[in-house]
């Protein structure tokens, strides 16, 4: 699958948003209001902030972004509009949460909000992995880790965020959010571990033969038009398996990266803390985009058996 | 919207089309056809980007693809069209978050709403067949109509009311019909031919058929040939036991 | 000028505002079947305000086409259910045609060139200049020697006219492009059987049982093939195609014979062989309506050696069995078909039934099948099995029509014997130099089934048959060439012996392409591949005006692409001046050719314009019948262009042509083309269209003039057709009531039947000559040749560029096939068809490759004995694998067609036409021949030998010239078809 910029970029921003919400909306759950206003004006600001503009980036490969309100009719069979709905129900208690936990105001409904917030922010992020999960046509998709992986990956970098902001308003030293972070990124890699194992053991279960219907090999001598078109461009979208290799494991180094700078900044920091947390943001961002990136480039859809893929 | 309609019931009419791969020469005029028709029709426009240009790309919403087969003897080449296949459980149609993408309740076409539709691409996803073609130009998802707009337009003449592919195509390899009628042609003509579905594994249900290649020289349809056996006197050249025969015929 | 134009490609792209397609989805609405939520749509749309027939001209294949339009701009084109070429259908190029007619590259203007040839730089000029021009440089020829200008035409389809033109201004250098495409099949088939494969007829496709297709990707019949392969598939017929690329047709084909090519006569022969050998013949066919029976004179080294023996009164002699003498044809109850005779007479001379040649050639050890597989790469047993099945049909499933008929003789026969045995053969078998004969001898397979017009064969399409040859002569010979006067005939004819030759005594070619020579003695086309070269090299003389319509001959109708720009641009020493001084080019598109014309005439597109596809050109006409067809404008053009063949007639009228200027020197046609079509008379009452003639229109075939013809053709669709009565649809060789008729109808000067030559005494009159016998001889360094290849018998020999290059050297063959989606070269301006095929890749058999260490998508030399392309490899399965192929005309020069200049054609695409010699190696003596067929003179492209090496570099294919310059008036190319015109479409 071709991998488009602006899907890349808003699930890597509003998964990450997402994450930072729920663990916002957790926080608030267990220690009620914010501990000042600038982190909690800052932080709620910067979780909604990266789920707007994610959103609002999804909507940039829309050809028509001016009718995207129409996505909200199909919640009862599309998970994209299923999304869309989550997306928009999650602004209620994420709002409400905000200005309670960030303006201060009662413990409990701090909580019931929070956790409001932080359920609505995960099965956002499960709405829009089950998007993927859910196309028959395109195997990669289907692998039990897909999901996960995006709500691992929203957690692991709404915490890596979470991190970088307490320790950017001198709270770098609570122990539950190191924790947190660096267990969040590990789960992450161990998650993507699996889910690449899982694709480098997939056999292709397809073939040219199946697609055709005409069976045994099937080879594609004469192309149907010499000028690329739309489903070649969307859906033919090929990466070298060696260069792939490369990229998981580039990918794999920088969240483990990341993960050695919170541990780094949470043992030994001190001042240079947010030094060592704004290099983990920055490390584990890379690395989901570049997730992402895989994600859609190692993605093999049926339709390429007819352009002479031979399995998939 | 996006729900599909209940195609279950008894007599629902499954609109589609039976592509004969016996048949089908590869001219392209079933592609070509169909981009005119649709250029200006239900379709419009198709857009083409770039027509002149180094790389071109345009939409279209059907592809002639040339195939070869088999190994040794049974090697064979073939030319393959692929369009919309009007799926029955099409997830094209429910994977659609605005309803744009739906399939008429009427006669199983599935059809984009080109006012509602917003380009967000997923039903091509979702399509294993590769029949829907974004058209960027326009913003909006194009994919074969089976010509909704011939097949019952009062504006053309009753025997013109297919789709465009079908009257174009010079050789006879597309049929058209109603194949959720047992009894239809089409229907018949899939039963007689051993018609198969695209794909079947993946339950999309397409209503439109393959017809297999014939087999070719295999005993089943193997042409009789006359012994050769030389005639004339026993003995000699060819050439004179021919001619032995020859005075002997004639005389 | 043309500020219009993109935003008509727009429109006709554009929805109609008019006709609302789609409304807002009407939630509530839940009636009939419709989804509570379904949208309304609009099921009864009408862009269109009118429909109007015309004739499609995507290629020459000429179906009737219904064009919808909307406030003048084109919207659709169907396919015309009644017309009698197509009955409705279209095929992958028809149904792009609006993408032709709104295509970027039009000529807007005329234009006379400022840059040196080749730049592509000129000025436009008006009309009345550019017609000013043509005709000064016209008349300075007419008035010192006619024959200074060549008048040369690619895809014509007014030939009738064009050639009439040449007639009347006097010059014998006027052919079409039959000469490099298909003159073979013509010429064999006419001098065989008076009718041809080449458009002149078409198999019986609801009889036929078992059809055999030789060397066809595509052909003229375009979409008749196809629709009669259709039939035989519904039939259940067996398709057997000899071909050695599995593409296509050969692809559905319920058999593939890969055969080696070039040896196709081989393969013939030995079926032939295999037949003749198991008595496997239709003997009354062969008594009844061929020579087989005449008797043929044996007199070594006399002057009259091989030819037919005749009485005192000029009748044919034949052996009687039964009185063992030879008698008038007439007077025998049985004629032999074996056996010596002495003739009566002096010197003492026997003769023999000439079938009894055709006998011994095929049934020699040439032709066993063991013989034939060992070349064609085809199985012994396949051809044994084959020449089986061929049998099988013939006559263990002949069938009766109950279709009573009479003969020539006026014997009555009760019902017509079907035969179901067909075949067609195109230019896999033409453009070889042994295409002559191998096409003769795939009709003396045909004949000895006795399947010539006989229900389920080979059916004749009436103006056909015609005498085999017609008596037709080329003009043009010593004395019939004269300043300002009209040749006495059309150039072109069929020459019966040497004495209808075009040579001077000495015998040097007296046309400028050497049609009619020793060099290619049956031009019946001439040989348009040869005139640029021999124009450069003044061989046999300089011209002073070349003029050329609708060819690409710079580029992918020439052999010698490279060579042949050379020659265009070639300077005379002693005049300074180019060898050819001047070019007049008409094309309606910026072709390669247009770069290297002076002078460039634009003319309309198709939809344009009046056409006329007339009975005396190239007949659209069905086995059951004759019929003719127009085109009428449909649009009206949007630029300052005009339709080429009004432009012939206005420039006759300007020089005064007999038959172009009234008695008071006004012209004659001043409603141009369409008023020639009406009211030009050929013969008395024969025009160019053959129905609705008479003053009201009901005549057929021959009447006076009717004014209003053009209306009734357009009422009827744009065709006309008439249907033969059945009795008078097969055996119209011998077929008395349709004889009669068709002298009646004006085809034929008599109702003589037609004896099909089994055996040639044309072809032996040239090898007497070249024995020295006669008044016209051959030059001593042509006599070799002429005895060699003018064997009255058909015979295979390997074709000349194999057997004169090492198989070491140049290992396999290469060749090329018709896209079906493309016509030639000018699809590649077509915004659709483009897409579908914007570059070609070499083909080849993935084992071979393998061998040679190739892999699909490597980039290779290509290298000939006359030079080298750099191309990209694809490699298959079905192919032979001594072959290498290629699409036809998919490569491009940068810059033209109004193309980008890094567009895939020119920087992916190739031709092979680069490599491609024009003429023969050296030969002894030092003469080299054109590389054609030594009877017709046909291109023999395809006897290409290569060798296929890897090459490193750059993805981009060689050889690459400069690019050529946009001409002034051609718009920048649009960045998108299909404006987004539905603004607010729904919303
Ligand atoms: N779509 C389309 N239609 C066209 C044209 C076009 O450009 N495009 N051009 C028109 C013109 S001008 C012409 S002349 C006709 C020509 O129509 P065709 O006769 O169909 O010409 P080609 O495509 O050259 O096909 C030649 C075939 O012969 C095969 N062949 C080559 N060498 C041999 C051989 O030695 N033996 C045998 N048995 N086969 C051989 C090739 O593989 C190829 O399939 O088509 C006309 N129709
Ligand atoms: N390698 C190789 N070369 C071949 C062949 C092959 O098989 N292999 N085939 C040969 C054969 S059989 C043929 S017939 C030739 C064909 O060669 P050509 O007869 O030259 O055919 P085209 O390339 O179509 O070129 C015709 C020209 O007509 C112009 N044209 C198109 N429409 C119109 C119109 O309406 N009016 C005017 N005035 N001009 C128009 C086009 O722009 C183009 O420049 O190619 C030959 N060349
Ligand atoms: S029009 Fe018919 S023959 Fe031509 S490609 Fe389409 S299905 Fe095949
Ligand atoms: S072929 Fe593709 S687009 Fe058509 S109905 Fe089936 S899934 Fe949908
Ligand atoms: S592109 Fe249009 S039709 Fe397809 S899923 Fe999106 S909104 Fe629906
Ligand atoms: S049915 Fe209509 S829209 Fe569909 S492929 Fe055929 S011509 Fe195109
Ligand atoms: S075969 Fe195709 S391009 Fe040729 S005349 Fe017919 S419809 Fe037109
Ligand atoms: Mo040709």
């Amino acid at each position: 699958m071709h991998p488009a910029y602006s899907v890349i970029l808003f699930t890597t921003a509003s998964g990450a948003g997402y994450g930072l919400l729920a663990l916002l909306g957790l926080t608030g759950a267990s220690h009620g209001a914010a501990s000042s206003f600038a982190f909690g004006a800052t932080s709620m600001l910067l979780a909604l902030g990266l789920i707007t503009v994610g959103l609002l980036s999804s909507t940039f490969h829309l050809g028509h972004p001016e009718r995207a309100w129409r996505a909200f009719s199909q919640w009862r069979t599309s998970w994209l509009s299923r999304e869309g709905v989550a997306a928009v129900i999650t602004y209620i208690p994420a709002c409400l949460f905000g200005l309670l936990w960030v303006f201060g105001g009662n413990d409990t409904l701090i909580a019931i909000l929070g956790y409001l917030t932080a359920i609505m922010a995960m099965v956002t992020v499960f709405t829009t992995a089950m998007i993927y999960a859910s196309l028959p046509t395109i195997r990669q998709w289907q692998h039990w880790a897909v999901v996960p992986g995006y709500v691992v990956l929203a957690i692991a970098t709404g915490a890596v965020l979470l991190y970088a902001l307490a320790t950017l308003f001198g709270r770098s030293g609570i122990p539950a959010l190191g924790v947190i972070t660096m267990a969040g990124l590990g789960l992450a890699i161990i998650v993507k571990l699996a889910y690449w194992a899982g694709l480098s053991r997939m056999k292709p279960k397809y073939t040219m033969g199946d697609a055709t219907g005409l069976g045994g090999t099937v080879r594609q001598w004469e192309v149907p038009h010499t000028s690329e078109n739309f489903v070649q461009r969307e859906m033919g979208f090929k990466v070298a398996r060696k260069h792939a290799h490369k990229l998981r494991g580039i990918c794999l180094g920088l969240l483990a990266l990341a993960l050695v700078m919170v541990w780094a900044g949470f043992s030994f920091g001190g001042a240079a803390a947010p030094v060592f947390a704004l290099a983990a943001v920055v490390l584990s961002g890379i690395a989901v985009v570049m997730e992402r990136w895989l994600f859609f480039a190692e993605a093999k859809h049926v339709v390429t058996l007819f352009y002479g893929e031979q399995a998939v | 919207m996006t729900s599909l309609p209940d195609t279950s019931r008894p007599g629902q009419k499954k609109l589609g089309l039976v592509i004969d791969l016996d048949t089908c020469v590869g001219c392209q005029a079933c592609a070509t056809s169909c981009k005119e028709w649709n250029t200006q029709g239900y379709s419009a426009p198709l857009t083409d980007i770039d027509p002149y240009g180094p790389d071109p790309v345009g939409a279209w919403l059907n592809r002639i693809h040339g195939y070869e087969t088999g190994e040794g003897e049974n090697r064979r080449a073939l030319h393959f069209p692929r369009s919309c296949l009007h799926c029955e459980t099409p997830a094209c149609v429910t994977v659609c978050p605005t309803g744009a993408s739906y399939k008429r309740a009427e006669d199983g076409i599935v059809l984009v709403n080109p006012d509602t539709c917003i380009g967000c691409k997923l039903c091509s996803w979702a399509c294993p067949y590769g029949a829907r073609e974004y058209d960027a130009d326009d913003g909006v998802m194009k994919k074969c109509t089976l010509c909704v707009d011939r097949i019952y337009n009062e504006n053309l003449e009753p025997e013109d009311r297919q789709p465009a592919c079908v009257r174009a195509c010079p050789t006879g390899a597309r049929h058209f019909g109603d194949l959720g009628d047992p009894d239809s042609d089409v229907s018949q003509l899939v039963k007689s031919r051993g018609g198969f579905d695209l794909l079947p594994q993946m339950d999309y249900k397409p209503v439109n058929k393959y017809l297999p290649p014939r087999p070719r020289r295999s005993d089943e349809n193997a042409v009789p040939a006359a012994k050769l056996e030389t005639v004339g006197k026993a003995d000699g050249s060819v050439t004179e036991r021919f001619f032995s025969w020859l005075d002997k015929a004639l005389s | 000028m043309l500020a219009g134009h993109f935003a008509a490609a727009g429109a006709i792209a554009a929805r109609d505002s008019s006709a609302s397609l789609t409304v807002m989805a009407k939630p509530d609405s839940t009636d009939g079947n419709r989804m509570a939520d379904e949208p309304e749509i609009n099921l009864n749309l009408k862009t269109w305000d009118e429909v109007k027939t015309t004739t499609c001209y995507m290629c020459a294949c000429r179906c009737g086409i219904k064009v919808y339009l909307k406030d003048g701009t084109v919207k659709y084109i169907e396919g015309n259910r009644d017309h009698p070429v197509n009955k409705g259908v279209l095929c992958g190029k028809g149904s792009a045609g609006i993408m032709q007619h709104y295509s970027p590259a039009r000529l807007t203007k005329p234009l006379m060139r400022v840059g040196p040839r080749g730049s592509g730089e000129f000025r436009e000029v008006e009309w009345e200049e550019a017609l000013r021009t043509a005709t000064t440089w016209l008349s300075q020829v007419r008035m010192s020697d006619p024959r200074k200008l060549a008048l040369f035409t690619g895809r014509d389809q007014s030939q009738a006219l064009t050639g009439w033109w040449a007639t009347q201004f006097g010059t014998p250098n006027f052919a079409a492009h039959g000469g490099f495409c298909s003159v073979n099949m013509a010429a064999a088939g006419i001098y065989t059987f008076g009718g041809a494969f080449w458009e002149f007829g078409e198999p019986d496709w609801d009889h036929t049982k078992y059809f055999m297709l030789f060397g066809v990707a595509e052909d003229h019949a375009s979409n008749p093939i196809k629709m009669g392969l259709g039939k035989l598939k519904k039939n259940g017929a067996k398709i057997v195609s000899i071909n050695p690329v599995k593409s296509g047709y050969s692809a559905i084909a319920d058999e593939w014979v890969g055969i080696r090519p070039g040896t196709d006569g081989l393969f013939v022969g030995a079926l032939i062989h295999q037949l003749l050998k198991a008595g496997k013949i239709d003997l009354d066919y062969l008594a009844r309506y061929t020579n087989a029976a005449h008797l043929v004179i044996r007199n070594k080294s006399g002057a009259d050696d091989g030819l037919i023996a005749r009485d005192r009164t000029g009748k044919v002699l034949v052996l009687d069995s039964a009185s063992g003498r030879p008698v008038a044809m007439d007077k025998a109850a049985k004629p032999a078909l074996h056996g010596e005779v002495k003739l009566p007479g002096k010197p003492a001379r026997t003769a023999v039934p000439a079938f009894q040649l055709i006998a011994e050639r095929y049934l020699s050890d040439e032709y066993t099948a063991d013989k034939a597989a060992a070349n064609c790469g085809i199985k012994a047993e396949t051809i044994v099995r084959l020449a089986g099945e061929l049998a099988h049909a013939a006559f263990e499933q002949a069938f009766e029509l109950p279709i009573a008929w009479t003969d020539s003789r006026g014997e009555k026969h009760k019902s017509m014997t079907g035969r179901p045995v067909s075949m067609h053969a195109m230019r896999g078998i033409s453009a070889h130099s042994n295409g002559f004969h191998t096409c003769r001898s795939i009709h003396i397979l045909q004949i000895l089934l006795g399947t010539i017009d006989v229900p389920g064969g080979f059916l004749y399409k009436p103006p056909f048959p015609k005498a085999a040859p017609p008596g037709l002569k080329p003009a043009g010979k010593v004395g019939e060439v004269n300043p300002l006067k009209p040749l006495p005939g059309p150039p072109l004819g069929f020459v019966a012996g040497p004495e209808d030759l075009l040579v001077d005594a000495d015998g040097t070619p007296r046309r400028i392409d050497k049609a009619y020579s020793w060099d290619a003695p049956i031009a019946a086309h001439g040989l348009m591949h040869t005139v640029i070269t021999n124009a450069a090299n003044k061989d046999p003389y300089g011209i002073d005006v070349l003029f050329m319509y609708m060819a690409n001959m710079s580029w992918n109708s020439t052999m010698n692409s490279g060579g042949i720009m050379d020659h265009l641009t070639k300077i005379d020493e002693k005049t300074g001046d180019y060898v050819i001084p001047k070019i007049i080019y008409s094309d309606a598109y910026y072709s390669e050719m247009v770069a290297y014309a002076d002078l460039i005439l634009p003319d309309t597109t198709y939809l344009e314009r009046w056409d006329c596809i007339s009975l005396l050109d190239r007949p659209i006409s069905e086995p059951h019948g004759p019929a003719d067809s127009i085109r009428q404008p449909v649009v009206e053009p949007d630029r300052d262009v005009r339709p080429f063949q009004t432009v012939m007639l206005d420039l006759g009228a300007r020089l005064g042509l007999p038959g172009m200027v009234k008695e008071d020197m006004t012209p004659k046609f001043p409603g141009g083309y369409a008023d020639y079509i009406v009211n030009h008379e050929r013969g008395p009452g024969i025009g160019p269209l053959a129905g609705f003639r008479g003053a009201d229109g009901t005549k057929s075939g021959k009447g006076e003039v009717n004014p209003n013809q053009l209306e009734q053709y357009i009422e009827n669709g744009c065709y006309w057709k008439y249907e033969l009565p059945e009795h008078m649809r097969y055996y119209r060789m011998a077929n008395k009531d349709y004889l009669e008729w068709a002298q009646g109808f004006g085809f034929n000067p008599n109702a003589n039947p037609v004896t099909f030559n089994l055996y040639s005494e044309v072809m032996q009159k040239f090898r007497l000559a070249a024995r020295g016998h006669g008044d016209v001889v051959p030059p001593q360094v042509h006599r070799r040749r002429v005895e060699a290849f003018f064997d009255p018998v058909p015979m295979w020999y390997a074709p000349f560029e194999e057997a004169m290059t090492d198989a070491t050297d140049f290992p396999m063959h290469a060749v090329t096939q018709r896209p079906m989606a493309m016509y030639h070269s000018w699809g590649s301006m077509n915004a659709w068809l483009r897409q579908i095929l914007g570059r070609n890749w070499l083909y080849m058999e993935r084992g071979r490759a393998k061998k040679l260490g190739l892999r699909d998508g490597d980039w290779v030399h290509v290298t000939s004995h006359h030079g080298r392309i750099k191309v990209q490899l694809k490699l298959m399965d079905g192919v032979n694998p001594d072959t290498v192929w290629t699409w036809n005309a998919i490569g491009k020069r940068s810059g033209a067609w109004n193309l980008d200049r890094n567009a895939p054609e020119a920087k992916k695409g190739f031709l092979l036409n680069h490599i491609i010699s024009d003429l023969l190696p050296v030969r002894d003596g030092g003469y080299r021949y054109s590389n054609s067929d030594p009877v017709t003179g046909q291109a023999a492209w395809y006897d290409l030998r290569v060798r296929v090496e890897k090459a490193d570099g750059a993805a981009i294919s060689e050889p690459q010239y400069e690019a050529t310059k946009r001409p002034p008036g051609l718009l920048r190319a649009a960045m998108k078809i299909g404006e987004r015109m539905m603004k607010g479409r729904g919303q």
